[in-house]
């Protein structure tokens, strides 16, 4: 068990930097996300980290220990691959003790060892199968086991769970954040999924075109993404982000947003950011989540964070605990979360309650966050 | 697999069964025109000398006997020794078993890293192997005996060897990296981070798994060195010579009468082992050849 540090990684192949300065520090016992649309680079920085490819320039620390040009064998990880990446001619005894045979603990430790990962599957029934006759799930479990068996200090995930149904991916997915609340082993995980992100995560690394974008904790990026692409890649549906501008009127700083019935509303711009002076008569992107739009009740009369906007609906998508509706606001389609009693049909109008007080603004230009 | 496609959903029409019986006809035409050779020189073989000269070339023998194969393997003068070719079958065995098992285990090692441990130029290393398989024989033939006499191998077994090793390797190294691309590169990577090295690797994990692609490989191998005559008759001589050369010096080799009988047992003797390995490890042969091609 151990801290990670990665210090100004950079990583080239020929010409092209697939990696530009990195720098990650996570406590030891951290569960560290690693989230990003395909080709961002973090499946390259988890290789790094593993020590399959060779770094261009830069410090990775395991614990106290530079492990920069040091082999995978010697930097004390464990690694869980998306195929799993069993070894098709051995069964699954052997799978699990290959790693500690090759490192020459001795039998009677391995056999003890295998035991304790498999009991902790609860894949005891399964040792003596090849990897050929086991379903996905239980190749996964064999994979994790595979990495627990050895006790590293440190456990990667390269997307483990992106090979299995939807259903036993959710399973999984708590057996793999249950055993690491068992365990506490510091764990670096890759996913392009943002829903694993946010529930396995203690830090999230969100990376783009090799770059983080923004480091933080789940809650933290998702109530305060700091540009718009981490607003909009984390929370499904994602962001709405509608366009307005800032003018003064009745001596205030305000934005206007219209539905398109040409029925307004007007929101103070000091809430939504602290010194919106500078930004008097320019273009701004006003990001709000869809469950910060859902249906005005008189209870919020009061709450001077949510303001009235009567619109007509386009189009309703029931999805069971909530229904989505989707409307124009500044001639921008918007999703709101609504309840489902409140629900109206499409074509009909809703009075929409829109709760400023986690909304967010951006510069339309840097598409980064204005405060 | 593909039955299903054929089984009777249809309603067969007589068109059908025409077609079908003139696809029938077609392939016993060819399997009769292929057999007939063979059965000739089997039926030859177990003639005496005078049903020969008396009978016709497709008659069945009057007269049912070994003696013209207990000739071809102990008795049979080829130029001037009467031995048989029984000396120059064990010729083609020793030959032949060490030159497939070294060529194919070194083009699994070649295979191996030409794709799992890539180099900077390997990519170059390997189409330059590649070239091996389109360099004709004979252009080879003058600088391989100058070689081979520069380390003093002309004209001896192990020469004979080393030529065939080499010449093999373009081949088994093109099967055997061909199938191991097809084997994930993660597989590598996770008994790198296991704590397995280059060879743990290859021989705990590759290996294994590598068994259709080493049957495809010996099957090609053993046919195209125990088949071999050019290499043989020139990198060889006398006592040295493997099968084929001999079953040519056999059939060349005149006194007196023309004992077709025992040519012809003679150059059975001399196909068996290829046609052996053929019928024993034929279907591994095809689905090896195949394996890769298809994905899952």
């Amino acid at each position: 068990m151990a801290s990670l540090n990665i210090e100004n990684v950079k990583k080239r192949f020929g010409s092209v930097e697939v990696l530009k300065d990195i720098s990650i520090d996570i406590a030891h016992g951290e569960f560290l996300v690693l989230v990003g649309p395909s080709g961002c680079g973090k499946s390259t920085l988890l290789n790094l980290i593993a020590g399959l490819e060779t770094i261009s320039s830069g410090v990775i620390k395991i614990g106290d220990r530079d492990v920069t040009h040091i082999a995978p064998k010697d930097r004390d990880i464990a690694m869980v691959f998306q195929s799993y990446a069993l070894y098709p001619n051995m069964n699954v005894r052997k799978n699990i003790s290959f790693g500690l045979e090759t490192r020459k603990v001795p039998k009677v430790q391995i056999e003890k060892q295998v035991k304790k990962v498999a009991s902790m599957l609860q894949i005891e029934g399964l040792l003596d199968r090849k990897p050929a006759q086991l379903s996905g799930g239980q190749r996964q479990r064999v994979a994790m086991g595979r990495a627990l068996a050895r006790e590293p200090s440190i456990f990667l995930f390269d997307e483990p769970l992106s090979n299995l149904d939807a259903k036993l991916r959710v399973e999984m997915r708590m057996e793999i954040k249950l055993l690491h609340q068992k365990v506490g082993t510091t764990i670096v995980y890759v996913t392009h999924d943002q829903i694993e992100a946010m529930t396995l995560a203690d830090r999230i690394a969100i990376m783009k075109d090799g770059v983080i974008e923004q480091f933080g904790g789940p809650k933290e990026i998702y109530e305060n993404p700091a540009t718009m692409f981490v607003a909009g890649f984390i929370g499904s549906p994602s962001m709405n982000f509608i366009p307005c501008k800032i003018i003064e009127r009745k001596g205030e700083l305000q934005i206007p947003l219209f539905a398109q019935n040409n029925k307004k509303c007007f929101i103070p711009a000091k809430g939504v950011c602290p010194s919106p002076e500078k930004w008097k008569g320019r273009e701004v992107v006003l990001g709000i989540r869809p469950e910060q739009i859902s249906a005005f009740s008189s209870t919020e009369q009061g709450n001077h964070s949510v303001f009235k906007l009567k619109c007509q609906v386009q189009l309703t998508e029931p999805t069971g605990p909530d229904t989505l509706i989707f409307t124009q606001i500044n001639n921008r389609k918007v999703t709101c979360r609504i309840h489902p009693d409140k629900a109206v049909s499409p074509q009909k109008s809703i009075d929409l309650g829109i709760d400023m007080s986690k909304a967010v603004l951006f510069d339309p230009e840097t598409q980064k966050r204005v405060y | 697999m593909n039955d299903e496609y054929i089984t009777d959903n249809y309603q067969k029409t007589p068109a059908m069964l025409f077609f079908r019986a003139a696809v029938y006809a077609v392939l016993i035409m060819a399997a009769i025109y292929f057999l007939i050779p063979l059965v000739i020189m089997v039926l030859t073989s177990v003639k005496t000398i005078n049903d020969i000269r008396t009978g016709n070339l497709i008659s069945f023998p009057r007269q049912f006997s070994l003696e013209a194969w207990r000739s071809a393997w102990d008795t049979a003068c080829i130029g001037v020794t009467c031995n048989g070719i029984k000396g120059y079958f064990w010729n083609s065995v020793k030959i032949t078993v060490p030159a497939v098992l070294l060529s194919t285990i070194i083009g699994a090692a070649n295979g191996y890293v030409f794709s799992k441990w890539k180099f900077r130029g390997s990519e170059i290393f390997f189409s330059a192997l590649l070239l091996g398989c389109f360099i004709p024989f004979q252009i080879i033939l003058l600088p391989m005996a100058k070689m081979l006499g520069a380390i003093g191998l002309a004209q001896s077994l192990p020469g004979l060897i080393l030529v065939h090793i080499i010449y093999g390797l373009a081949f088994t190294t093109l099967f055997f990296r061909n199938f191991y691309v097809t084997i994930p590169q993660e597989l590598v990577k996770a008994a790198k981070i296991d704590g397995a090295g280059f060879f743990r690797i290859f021989f705990k994990i590759m290996l294994p798994v590598s068994i259709p692609i080493f049957v495809v490989c010996i099957i090609w191998q053993t046919t195209q060195i125990w088949n071999d005559f050019l290499f043989g008759v020139v990198f060889s001589s006398g006592e040295t010579q493997p099968v084929t050369v001999a079953l040519n010096n056999l059939v060349n080799t005149s006194t007196g009468v023309k004992k077709y009988n025992v040519d012809m047992a003679a150059a059975i003797i001399a196909a068996l082992p290829t046609m052996a390995v053929y019928i024993i490890a034929g279907k591994y042969f095809l689905r090896g050849l195949t394996a890769g091609s298809v994905k899952g």
